[in-house]
């Protein structure tokens, strides 16, 4: 009779735990879908009940999103940006990290501890002190040669990107290169390589699976970054995700529904993808570095 | 001794570059930070004149500024709260228990992490919506008549939950899998031990699990205030605009306001100045009120 109670109370625990799990499930996938079918509907879909589905393939959405607002252009904006961003963080950090983990030199200490304090400046409030030496540098150069340089500047633009992620990102390398035995840099200066070859030759390729993380993350950060991206880019040409909320502004007043959500996939598509391709490297990464930015 | 020399100036090339743009894109602006929370400056071309601390004291009589405050004080208790017991359960529940589709449920709890915080925005503007959206519309179909529609945005009193919802809804994931980490890396011994011992579940998840992982938890807590306070501020810029009536403003929401609608860069300062030392105080607080005796595995 104990038994059989026992055996009951099994079976509704995994009851509980199961109908939590699929809720939770559930909260997640119907609105990402949601947005997907409302993607493809026709504005005057929009005013019936939401969970209708879609009554036809509406491909047009994109094609207004893409060229009337201007998402496509946006689009080209964040690649180039987000491709730019990366390329500047390793070349930057790598070599630091190298550094800061293998040779031994004075102010070595101070400077690992100086990026370790970055990790805990605020990127959101430092965004007005920096719009407003950009602008500042850009006053300086109107005056002597009339133009403007530093604001509206996709470069710029990466270049702040790059220097935010410099703090996890050297904190991130320096722990994994400091893994690696010592044993192969020997054998290369033995070779008759110099530092930069050793470095560029053997410890770097070393550091791959690191650096896959460090690019996954950062891809992620730079491409959905906006805050940064709409104070110090005021002017017509935008990235992705503030284009995406000019979109969601401009729908308030203009109803275009089907628009905005075509929009909105053009924005989560790409990391969807991403995600779907390399979720394993993903979440095992994170317990490399174990924080968030 | 050219070696010695080649060897240092290695070194310099390396380190040059990152630690110049992490100066001037980091550290120079933060120091600004805090020399402009002197100033009285207003408007681009304003004027600056040193005032000393008379911003920090104006705001401190500044209502909006202290309901901004409670509202972000609020937002990083129930969201802490609620995010890392939920990530806690929930991942203790993958490890430790035998489930169908672990791996898929693993996979779709971190989607949201993936996502801009705009798409996010977007997708719980169309959630919340008082007409057509999604849980109104939901109620709507078992309750067609005299039902009145949940103001999820709109309602002063309701907004903040809302907000919470969103914030609550992203994060999960994320230290789910985090915990899980470390979760699975505890002895299996351990477990069969405590239930030889006729512990139940819930004891061995009280008296090993969270023990055992109660260091990651710590870690984790410090950054979660960090970021709770980044992500609610980027979270209702959007969705809800710090409206109705600044019942759902943060605290770095009222910042940008002032820097860019009102121009007032010293007082915006000012506020950034209280928000980085308020976050180092509350995270060392935590720290250390969180502080208990370290287990060996």
């Amino acid at each position: 009779m104990k038994k059989n109670k026992s055996m009951n109370t099994e079976k509704l625990y995994k009851i509980f735990i199961y109908v939590a799990l699929i809720s939770l499930a559930i909260s997640i996938i119907i609105p990402v879908a949601w947005v997907f079918m409302a993607s493809i509907k026709e504005n005057k879909e929009f005013y019936g009940n939401p969970w209708s589905l879609p009554a036809g393939f509406h491909f047009e959405n994109f094609i207004t999103a893409f060229n009337q607002a201007k998402m496509g252009e946006y689009m080209l904006n964040s690649v180039i940006t987000t491709a730019l961003s990366l390329v500047i963080l390793l070349v930057v950090s790598l070599p630091a990290s190298y550094v800061l983990a293998r040779f031994t030199f004075v102010g070595k200490k101070f400077f690992n501890t100086l990026f370790m304090a970055g990790l805990f400046i605020n990127v959101n409030y430092i965004v007005v002190p920096i719009f407003l030496m950009l602008l500042d540098w850009d006053n300086a150069i109107y005056s002597m040669f009339g133009i403007e340089f530093f604001l509206n500047n996709k470069f710029v633009l990466s270049l702040v990107y790059a220097s935010t992620a410099i703090p996890f990102t050297v904190y991130l390398l320096t722990g994994y290169f400091r893994t690696l035995p010592k044993a192969y840099e020997e054998a290369a200066f033995i070779d008759g390589c110099g530092y930069f070859k050793t470095m560029m030759k053997v410890m770097i390729p070393m550091a791959k699976p690191s650096i896959v993380t460090v690019i996954l993350f950062n891809f992620l950060s730079f491409w959905n970054e906006y805050i940064i991206s709409l104070t110090l880019m005021p002017g017509a040409s935008k990235t992705l995700p503030v284009g995406l909320m000019n979109l969601m502004q401009a729908v308030r007043g203009a109803a275009d529904y089907g628009t905005m959500y075509a929009g909105l996939v053009m924005v989560m598509l790409p990391t969807l993808i991403l995600y779907i391709m390399v979720q394993k490297k993903l979440t095992q990464g994170m317990t490399l570095g174990g924080l968030k930015d | 001794m050219n070696k010695k020399k080649q060897k240092r100036n290695f070194v310099l090339i390396c380190l040059a570059p990152a630690v110049i743009l992490f100066t001037v894109f980091m550290i120079y602006p933060t120091i600004n930070v805090f020399l402009m929370s002197t100033l009285k400056w207003g408007g681009l071309s304003g004027n600056k004149t040193f005032i000393g601390f008379a911003n920090f004291i104006s705001l401190f009589k500044d209502m909006n500024f202290i309901r901004s405050c409670q509202n972000t004080i609020f937002l990083i208790a129930i969201v802490t709260i609620v995010t890392l017991a939920l990530a806690i359960i929930f991942a203790s529940i993958l490890v430790r228990e035998k489930i169908k589709g672990q791996n898929f449920f693993r996979v779709i709890f971190y989607i949201p992490n993936i996502l801009s915080v705009v798409v996010i925005s977007a997708i719980f503007t169309a959630i919340y919506d008082p007409a057509s959206g999604l849980i109104n519309g939901f109620i709507s179909l078992f309750k067609p008549e005299n039902w009145e529609t949940i103001k999820f945005i709109g309602n002063e009193s309701i907004v903040i939950y809302s907000v919470a919802g969103a914030l609550i809804w992203q994060a999960i994931g994320y230290y789910m899998v985090m915990y899980m980490a470390s979760m699975s890396s505890i002895p299996e011994h351990l477990y069969e031990a405590a239930s030889l011992e006729g512990a139940g579940k819930l004891q061995q998840f009280f008296s090993i699990t969270l023990p055992l992982v109660w260091d990651n938890i710590r870690t984790t807590l410090t950054f979660f205030i960090i970021s709770t306070i980044n992500l609610s501020f980027l979270m209702t810029k959007i969705l809800t605009t710090g409206g109705p009536n600044g019942a759902s403003e943060t605290v770095l929401g009222y910042l940008y306001n002032q820097a860019y609608t009102n121009s007032s860069y010293g007082y915006a300062m000012a506020i950034g100045a209280v928000v980085f030392i308020f976050s180092f105080i509350l995270s060392a607080v935590v720290n250390k009120a969180t502080e208990r005796e370290v287990l060996e595995r």
